[in-house]
């Protein structure tokens, strides 16, 4: 602890507590650097004495992936907090890692400009964010992290400081890291300053939905939404057992968002009764409350119906609620489970044989649920992956075992 | 290469006596790519059909520990496909099918060697277009599209390559076959297809590709308007930008590239010292508002004359000089070289001014052609090879003028790549240990630095050791392995 001190300052270091456990597992230690230089040394420390390293943003997202082997030191980002440069003009914000999306938002609202992602949980920071490879509603126009990344900076076990991209949204020099250590979960190295592209912030928006009443009328509504001219910002699914809403959210100047609106509501029309939506809150929450299970299903349009019967089935099967969300126009699903540890797992091996074309990975979920399943399930490309963190983090000390296959 | 003769004979087993080129005379059709100053004629080449004929080739390169380089149409304009003396060349030319048309979910998948405006063509009939657009697309190919994460003039609003690939088929330097993504819009662990795509051909060889298509705007407008000089129209653009619109495509041209694209295609553009092309598209209330504002910048900003193309004839005549330009450089100056930095947007007038600068110090001339929207620069600069000289003197000012990007905080290259040609800069843009933290991957996919080498990094580091101050490798202290 007093090497510890010694690097980021006494005051910014402190004994681990039940309040910072990752999956149960309480940390020795709790570091809060300030700087690249701090996060350096800290991670040089740790790979020399073998000490497993967890960083942590706003913590939103702690409990993602598998359970660590270990916990020496959870890595604090609360203190690089800056938002470094906005170029408004270029439509570029620098931020350090820390800094929560919403101080981001709030500074670049200023001048009529946003970064295009949201964050379905409040108080994440841009390098958690990053780290989750999360994602929210309006990723249907405006994409995912990887899409609005274009300059990163990492730390790696040993200390080294490495940049890829740069603060112009076209470039190819280079490997592209960003992408690399988007979605790694804190595996591969420590996020500290990242670099985004921005886009005007739309003055109006006007939800649309359609009630409907079986998936089938959900995946031909949406086929002729997304064959349709309209442009909208998210299109989403809420589906509780027997009878579900699209929702279409158009985000434009106000003649437009009232022309699109009205043309959505005639093409959702057909297949069940369309309201306005006033409040479109509940579209930017994840479906699952605290001590749930929640899943994310990647699939594919056409597929929608099939995997909303299968989710239903499999959860009435084996006697547990569920409510299904998620992005339809991607066709990304998130699923809350609720029950008993035995039911939940036993729901999430079901699904996983029977959605054989999609991947089924558990975002949350208790414990007991977690000693009983892979949280990953199957994903492409895992030897690759593995030679990559022996690459990055050849001693293994970055969030070990929180991974694909135990990465 | 040791033992050719064995090489050749395995080549000929594995994809068939007709698919391998050893002739010196026909090998010299693929000494280099679209960037023709870099000549290197290759041991041999391959032209596989099928992606098992890919791996088995790739296989006989790992046993004989001989490098290898891909090639697609070979239009790519930084030496990426410069192939290795001693090594194979894999022409993906024959492996042009497009396999699938999944309309309802809204992906294409196709095999490396289809040609880019091929995708829109299958898919035109349903609504639906591929939105990467470079200016040579109906000559390059995806493969190629895959390797350099090739943009377009109409990337500004709907991204590069990597916006629009969602999985890939590889066959890796070990000779394995991986299938990374596929059709859904994401897939756990790392972000491998991410990573793959403009990483230039050095990681691996890309042998089935799934695109994401998007469906065609319900309305597209153009316009073309003159400016006095560059400065006015780099006010315009500004303008455009604050006022939150975000157009499909926003392209400058200066004097100098007017009158060459004038001489070549005659697209009939009004004289000006800066042109702008400014295209937007998207649902037909939302363009239409948008496109008066547009014009309402334009005049602010000093425009003079603004064409609006009235239908598809009026739009494609108003892209043909544009599409145009760097081939018509021939016109007005026997050689030239075209670079590709990129500078933050709001740095264009300062840069533009300084190139001229420059250019007026050496006495040459520098033409820019630009996609104005994102700052990626595309200066030509023209020289005549027979004067003694004037190529070095062209070669230094193109570099400088990657540099003085660098200086305004851009990249050296936007869209064409690092390749062979560029990679002397690459420590001017990253420091050593980026580089080295980069070749990190390039060890996990390519330990023996067998796929494209020599291309993107100045002088990787062997694999194996770590960033941070130079160390000689075990394997050189034993003499074993030589950097290079």
């Amino acid at each position: 602890m007093t090497v510890l001190g010694d690097i980021v300052g006494t005051p910014h270091v402190r004994d681990g507590g039940s309040g910072d456990a990752v999956d149960g597992i309480t940390p020795r230690w709790v570091a809060m650097p300030a700087s690249n230089e701090e996060c350096a040394e800290l991670l040089r420390l740790a790979d020399r004495d073998g000490l497993a390293v967890v960083p942590r943003g706003g913590g939103t997202k702690l409990g993602w992936g598998n359970r660590p082997r270990q916990v020496d030191v959870i890595v604090d980002t609360s203190r690089l907090n800056r938002v470094l440069a906005h170029e408004a003009g270029d439509l570029v914000v620098i931020a350090q890692a820390g800094t929560p999306l919403a101080t981001v938002q709030d500074t670049v609202a200023g001048a009529g400009q946003m970064l295009g992602i949201d964050s379905l949980w409040s108080g994440a920071t841009l390098g958690g964010i990053i780290a989750a490879n999360a994602s929210g509603p309006r990723r249907v126009r405006f994409g995912t992290m990887k899409d609005l990344l274009i300059g990163i900076t990492v730390v790696l076990p040993g200390g080294t400081i490495a940049h890829s991209g740069g603060k112009v949204v076209k470039n190819v020099a280079g490997y592209d890291l960003g992408k690399l250590f988007t979605g790694s979960l804190g595996t591969l190295g420590l996020i500290t300053e990242t670099i985004f592209r921005l886009h005007a912030r739309p003055p109006t928006r006007r939800a649309v939905q359609a009630h409907l009443a079986s998936p089938s009328a959900l995946g031909l509504a949406l086929q002729d939404v997304l064959r349709s001219h309209l442009t909208p910002t998210a299109l989403e699914v809420r589906w509780d057992r027997s009878s579900g809403r699209l929702i279409c959210l158009f985000e434009s100047i106000e003649p437009s968002v009232a022309a699109q609106s009205d043309r959505a509501a005639s093409i959702l029309s057909r297949f069940g009764p369309v309201d306005v939506v006033d409040d479109i809150s509940d579209l930017e929450r994840p479906p699952w409350a605290r001590g749930q299970t929640g899943l994310k299903i990647m699939t594919v349009p056409a597929r929608l119906p099939d995997v909303i019967e299968t989710v239903l089935g499999a959860a009435g099967e084996h006697g547990i609620d569920c409510r299904i969300g998620g992005h339809a126009g991607v066709a990304v699903l998130l699923v809350a489970l609720d029950g008993g540890p035995e039911a939940v797992a036993s729901t999430i091996t079901t699904l996983r044989s029977r959605l054989e074309q999609e991947f089924v990975v558990v975002l949350e979920a208790p414990a007991p649920v977690k000693e009983r399943v892979d949280v990953w399930g199957n994903a492409p490309g895992g030897a690759l992956m593995r030679r990559i963190k022996e690459q990055f983090d050849p001693g293994g000390i970055m969030s070990p075992g929180r991974f694909v296959g135990g990465i | 290469m040791e033992d050719r003769e064995r090489v050749v004979a395995r080549m000929q087993e594995a994809v068939g006596p007709t698919a391998v080129i050893t002739d010196r005379e026909e090998l010299r059709t693929y000494e280099c790519d679209g960037l023709t100053g870099y000549r290197a004629v290759p041991s041999l080449a391959v032209l596989p059909e099928t992606a098992e004929e890919v791996q088995a080739v790739v296989r006989i390169c790992r046993d004989e520990g001989i490098p290898f380089v891909a090639r697609g149409s070979g239009t790519g304009l930084s030496g990426g496909a410069l192939p290795v003396e001693e090594g194979v060349l894999v022409v993906l030319a024959r492996m042009r099918r497009i396999l699938e048309v999944d309309i309802p979910n809204q992906r294409v998948v196709v095999e490396p060697g289809v040609v880019n405006a091929w995708v829109t063509e299958a898919v035109a009939p349903h609504g639906y277009y591929y939105a990467p657009d470079p200016s040579s697309q109906i000559v390059c190919s995806i493969g190629g599209n895959v390797a350099e994460n090739s943009g377009g003039a109409h990337c500004l609003k709907y991204g590069f390559t990597t916006n629009h690939v969602t999985g890939l088929e590889v066959v890796f330097a070990d000779g394995e076959m991986v299938q990374l993504g596929g059709k859904t819009a994401e897939t756990p662990g790392y972000d491998l297809v991410g990573v793959l795509v403009g990483s230039e051909g050095t990681l691996g060889i890309v042998t089935k590709i799934t695109l994401r298509i998007i469906r065609r705007p319900e309305t597209v407008r153009t316009l073309l308007a003159a400016f006095p000089s560059t400065d006015e129209a780099g006010g315009a653009v500004s303008g455009i930008i604050a006022a939150g619109i975000l157009p499909a495509a926003v392209e400058m041209m200066d004097a100098l590239s007017r009158q060459a694209a004038e001489a070549a295609v005659h697209p009939g553009y009004p004289d000006a010292g800066g042109l702008l092309i400014v295209e937007l598209d998207g649902p037909a209330v939302e363009v239409e508002h948008q496109f008066q504002s547009v014009q309402e910048i334009c005049r602010e900003n000093g425009a003079g004359e603004i064409r609006i193309a009235e239908n598809d004839d009026e739009r494609a005549l108003i892209w043909r000089g544009r599409k145009a330009a760097f081939a018509a450089m021939g016109r007005i100056s026997p050689d030239y070289f075209v670079q590709d930095g990129v500078i933050p947007r709001t740095a264009l007038p300062q840069v533009l001014h300084k190139i001229s600068a420059m250019g007026s110090e050496r006495n040459l001339r520098v033409a820019n052609v630009f996609h104005a929207g994102d700052g990626n620069l595309h200066p030509l600069v023209l020289y005549d090879g027979t004067v003694s000289g004037e190529a070095e003197r062209a070669e230094e000012l193109a570099g400088d003028i990657l540099l003085v990007c660098l200086e305004h905080g851009g990249s050296i290259t936007g869209e064409h790549g690092v390749g062979f040609d560029k990679k002397k800069y690459m420590p001017a843009m990253f420091t050593a240990d980026d580089l080295d933290t980069m070749q990190l991957l390039r060890c996990a996919f390519d330990p023996r630095h067998l796929c494209n080498p020599g291309k993107v990094f100045p002088t990787p580091r062997l694999c194996g050791e770590r960033p941070g101050p130079y160390r000689e490798h075990p394997l050189q202290q034993a003499g074993i392995a030589e950097i290079f």
